[in-house]
């Protein structure tokens, strides 16, 4: 598979945009200005960036609680999401959602879930009317591997099989849910397995390397396009910090998470460019600075919004 | 005018939207040959075919997530849960997701989309097939909640909320099914949230939802024979629901009672008598309000036991003059 080097160094951007935007709001949160909780995604950006870059601007996601990198390889507004996780008015919910149900409906981004599991029956709904309205969009499912123990996962992955929904389920395998492993959660070795059981074909990619993921992702996504139905993919992967702010990380060693940082799919993608001459440390340079930028203005453009108005608290209850 | 029955009623609505908006779209289970368990949606599949009335597996959870799906992007589902009692499985997906994604996210989203089932007792299929859990819908915001007691507002009222951009609860009652009345055969709608006078009277108010207003008017014909002069308030919408109309009537006749079928205990009547005793009405009562609701278990099998477990008419020609005699 060929890519423009255009592509590639969008999808390296991308990444790094999430591990930045990440590692600031953690920081924003033990400063104070973040309450609630947040759920980092950070070691896993070639998940949401892979299988988002196969995606045309139309096309769906949905996400879940682990959602900040959906978001952003959506194409986000960092200002619009950094204003939410402030809970600001100008956030992309108003200040009603907060990090956990980041949507961007005009961009496709049907929203994160705080309920494990909760975004697989819209997937399938989404689907459907994609195929009603005939419009050729996709939608790609993301969820984790503790969500394909819900018995959602089975009611909806069966609906769209046998109505061959345009839907790409993709779960991003972290290897926890919560301090649950997946060893001890599943008495098979791939999730990806369980598509055979509903009749279509199953793939488990490297979910680390963002070049696998999308390819793999790309072939769901052409196939579904053409009205041959669902896929499952099971991105294996790795979240670096704890399952959200609550985590003391006592079910996992160092050396396990020494050994995932070592695979940091932002170090293996840069390398990889660097190595194709795709990219020079220069300009690696400047991304990262750009990105840094981008994250520090929305810090700005966040701190100085408004909170929202108590007069409007009804507001978006009913429409 | 043409009578027909309340499932006619209920049928000429989804036709009649079904060929206005080709978004409308039926899903859930045993809908198209079947006709859905009680025949509603008998014949819809001759004339809008497999792909708008759309058989699904026995998944309730994934007939939610469908339709809500479908509805955040452009599509109008009405979906049909078979029994009142199997929206439990669908619970996760009405509740924290369809009632809650507008609000979540700052108002960005539509969720036009209609869940109807059938709820009550007195078909003798116990406990499982015969709740009536409207109350606890009505807890949740972002949810609308309509519960219709004659054909003609089934009618309107299923097609005001097909149009409507919020989920929506629309709880038939199985016993009304066969029931008549007049049902104009043009489209219109019934706007949700307004109650209906369902009888005018001057000694007693009976506030009742969807098969108690039949029992309720059959009471009030026979306390007129006692020179009682019985008013029924139907709300139809519980959720938003028409304090106003409510208030009027307590102020004109001073007494109260609020019946329903679902379990007594946390029932709408609840509310009800909530919403009089903190408002002006209050000052209007001469008697205590009163509350009639199903005993607190579930639905036996046994016909007689089946019928003592809800109000009768009976029960509320007795509660009736306890009121007035007091």
């Amino acid at each position: 598979m060929k890519f423009t080097p255009e592509k590639l160094i969008d999808m390296l951007i991308k990444m790094y945009k999430i591990r930045f935007f990440e590692e600031k709001v953690d920081y924003l949160f033990a400063l104070g200005l973040v309450h609630g909780t947040m759920h980092l995604s950070i070691g896993q950006e070639a998940v949401a960036v892979g299988a988002i870059s196969t995606l045309k601007p139309d096309d769906y996601i949905l996400s879940t609680h682990r959602g900040h990198g959906h978001c952003i390889a959506k194409g986000a507004d960092i200002n619009l999401m950094m204003a939410e996780f402030l809970g600001k008015e100008t956030g992309y919910c108003r200040g009603r959602g907060g990090s956990m149900h980041i949507a961007d409906v005009e961009k496709g981004n049907l929203g994160a879930t705080g309920v494990v599991g909760g975004g697989i029956p819209i997937a399938s709904g989404v689907g459907l009317s994609i195929k009603m309205r005939k419009t050729g969009q996709v939608v790609i499912c993301f969820f984790g591997d503790g969500a394909a123990n819900q018995g959602a996962f089975h009611e909806s992955l069966n609906l769209a099989a046998i109505w061959k929904l345009p839907v790409i389920f993709l779960c991003e395998n972290n290897m926890y849910g919560m301090s649950m492993s997946v060893e001890k959660a599943f008495a098979i070795e791939n999730i990806a397995k369980r598509a055979g059981s509903y009749g279509f074909p199953g793939e488990v990619v490297d979910g680390n390397d963002v070049l696998a993921v999308y390819k793999v992702v790309l072939k769901a996504v052409e196939r579904a396009r053409k009205g041959k139905g669902p896929s499952l993919i099971e991105c294996k992967t790795y979240r670096w910090k704890g399952h959200s702010k609550s985590d003391q990380n006592l079910y996992r060693s160092k050396e396990e998470i020494k050994f995932w940082k070592m695979k940091c799919p932002i170090k293996r993608f840069k390398e990889k460019l660097i190595a194709e001459k795709i990219i020079t440390n220069e300009e690696i340079k400047i991304i990262e600075e750009n990105a840094k930028n981008i994250i520090e203005k929305a810090v700005d453009f966040a701190k100085n919004s408004p909170e929202p108005s108590v007069e409007e608290i009804f507001d978006g209850v009913y429409s | 005018m043409r009578e027909i029955t309340y499932a006619e009623a209920i049928r000429e609505a989804l036709r009649q939207e079904m060929r206005r908006d080709k978004n409308v779209f039926l899903i859930g289970e045993d809908l198209g040959i079947y006709g859905g368990a009680f025949g509603v949606t008998y014949g819809l599949l001759d004339e809008f075919g497999e792909e708008r009335v759309r058989d699904t597996p026995i998944s309730e959870a994934a007939i939610a997530g469908a339709a809500l799906g479908a509805a955040i992007t452009g599509m109008r589902p009405v979906a049909e849960i078979m029994f009142m009692d199997f929206t439990t499985i669908a619970m996760e997906q009405i509740v924290n997701q369809a009632a809650k994604i507008k609000f979540m996210f700052g108002g960005k989203a539509k969720v036009p989309m209609v869940v109807r089932t059938p709820a009550g007792s007195g078909t003798g299929a116990a406990a499982q097939h015969s709740q009536s859990l409207e109350a606890w819908f009505t807890h949740v915001p972002g949810l609308k909640v309509v519960m219709p007691s004659t054909p003609y507002d089934a009618k309107g009222l299923l097609i005001s909320s097909i149009r409507d951009n919020n989920p929506i609860i629309f709880i038939e009652h199985k016993l009304l099914y066969k029931t008549t009345g007049e049902v104009p055969e043009e489209e219109y709608k019934i706007p949700l949230g307004v109650a209906d006078i369902k009888r005018k009277g001057e000694d007693l108010t009976i506030v009742a939802t969807s098969i108690m207003v039949q029992r309720a008017i059959s009471a009030s014909k026979e306390l007129e024979k006692d020179g009682i002069s019985v008013e029924i308030v139907d709300p139809r919408t519980l959720k938003p629901y028409d304090k106003k109309t409510i208030i009027e009537s307590v102020k004109k006749t001073g007494k109260v009672i609020a019946v329903h079928e679902a379990c007594k205990t946390g029932g709408f009547g609840a509310e009800i008598a909530a919403m009089i005793s903190e408002s002006e009405a209050f000052d209007y009562l001469d008697a205590p309000i009163k509350r009639l609701g199903g005993l607190d278990i579930p639905i036996p099998y046994n016909r007689n036991l089946e019928r003592h477990a809800v109000p009768q008419v009976e029960d509320i020609i007795n509660a009736a003059k306890e009121l007035i005699y007091r």
